[in-house]
This record gives structure tokens, C-alpha cells and sequence, in this order.
């Protein structure tokens, strides 16, 4: 069987919902379930005025592709859409977007979350916070806790 | 030559997005690269003193710390990596 080819994005520009959602189903009577992942922003109890993701070119949109192509053999997904945006991303703002379909509904929740905990890992993004009185704070620590949930996918 | 490109505080550190580099006879893998780099000035080793911390990709995909480097024209040198 062909496997359907995920739709990857790298993008400054924001992305929505709705329509994406629309571009995976329309005209569609095959899928049972869309799982929807978006990430957002958080000010960090009012400490953060924004964000700033760097991005690899290039390699985001491949190394992302990789991870989708995974995801969809093993999950057997009938479409997968993931988008990622870089640059100064404000609170509440949109960060990332994963959206799995399939026949059933426990595929799709598997093929977000491996998409979402492998993205995590090694798609290359790396975000610097910037605090509300302006100045730069630090770039964001890679967290164990990703390393642990990438891993219980081996 | 081998561009290297940097990215985030490994870039920050380094005080340069790329350059171009001439490898080194003796210089064969990746970890033989960044101990390289640290000898080149202290905004290289304060970039990778820990070397064991850092991400690096030839070709724009991941490889360890033991690979070859080849005839590698971009390797990626960065840190772990905080997207999504």
C-alpha cells in the first residue's frame, strides 16, 4: 500500500486550525478520527514577553518530514500535517501544529504524540525567551522529560 | 573546506552564524572537529567546553560524536534542541 506523504511546513507566518483540518478531510469517507496537537506560547506566569525560535533551514523541514514518514508506517495514518513556525512568537500565540487521521481513533492520537515527542527531540529549533522588561533572558534547556518520552517509543 | 554552520547559543557564543574552515590532516571524525574548534580561540571553547553536550549534523542530518567525517561540505553544530 502507498503511504499518503505528510504535509511539513516551516513558517514564520501563523497557521489555521480549521483549514488544515479542512485539507486533510475534505472529500474524504475514509477517516475516522482526526487528533489535533497545537502548541502555544505561555507567558510563564507573566514573566515572558515573547519568544524566539531559530531554526536549522533546511533541516527542520527535512529532519520533521523524516518523523512524519515514521509515523505514518507505523501508525498506518491516513494523512499527517505538521507545521512548525520560527521567529518572535508572542504569548497565546501558535508555535506548532500536528494534525493525524485515521480509521480509528487510537492511531491518530499514537501518530501526534510519536510526531510531537520525536519533533521535540530532534527536529533542530531552539527557543530564547525574552522577559517583559525587554531584555533577552536565555535559551530554553533541552528537558530530560522529552529525551524520556521520545524513548518510550523504542 | 567545510562550511560549518552554528546555530543558537553555540552561534551567540562563537560570535558568527558560519564560516569556512580548512579540516586538519588528522582531524577524522566529529569529536576530533569540536576538540579542534576549542583550540582555535576562547569564544570556541567557551562554545563547546562541554563537547558532550552538543548536537552536530553533516549534510543536515544528526550524526554521533564517533562518525567520519568524510568529505563533509555543511556540518551543523548546535545545541540539544528545544522546538515544538
Amino acid at each position: 500500500m502507498d503511504h499518503p506523504t505528510p504535509t511539513i511546513r516551516v513558517q514564520a507566518e501563523d497557521f489555521d486550525l480549521p483549514f488544515e483540518i479542512a485539507a486533510l478531510t475534505a472529500g474524504r469517507h475514509d477517516i475516522g478520527a482526526v487528533v489535533t496537537f497545537s502548541g502555544l506560547c505561555r507567558d510563564e506566569q507573566g514573566a515572558l514577553s515573547a519568544l524566539e525560535l531559530e531554526h536549522y533551514p533546511g533541516m527542520a523541514e527535512a529532519e520533521i518530514r523524516r518523523i512524519g514518514a515514521l509515523a505514518i508506517e507505523r501508525f498506518s495514518l491516513l494523512g499527517l500535517t505538521a507545521v512548525h513556525r520560527y521567529g518572535k512568537i508572542m504569548p497565546g500565540e501558535n508555535i506548532v501544529l500536528v494534525i493525524a487521521t485515521s480509521p480509528h481513533r487510537q492511531a491518530a492520537f499514537d501518530g501526534a504524540n510519536f510526531v510531537m515527542d520525536f519533533l521535540k527531540t530532534s527536529a533542530p529549533f531552539w527557543k530564547k525567551e525574552h522577559a517583559v522588561d525587554g531584555a533577552a533572558r536565555d535559551w530554553v534547556s533541552a528537558k530530560d522529560a522529552d529525551d524520556q518520552a521520545q524513548e518510550k517509543w523504542q | 573546506m567545510a562550511k560549518l554552520v552554528y546555530f543558537a547559543w553555540v552561534r551567540e557564543r562563537i560570535g558568527k552564524a558560519e564560516e569556512e574552515i580548512d579540516i586538519p590532516a588528522g582531524v577524522v571524525t566529529v569529536r576530533d572537529l569540536l576538540n579542534h574548534l576549542r583550540t582555535l580561540g576562547e569564544e570556541y571553547e567557551h562554545a563547546l567546553q562541554y563537547p558532550e553536550v552538543i548536537r552536530v549534523a553533516i549534510e543536515q542530518e544528526h550524526v554521533d560524536h564517533s562518525e567520519a567525517l568524510g568529505n563533509a561540505r555543511e556540518i551543523g553544530i548546535f545545541p540539544p534542541m528545544t522546538g515544538g
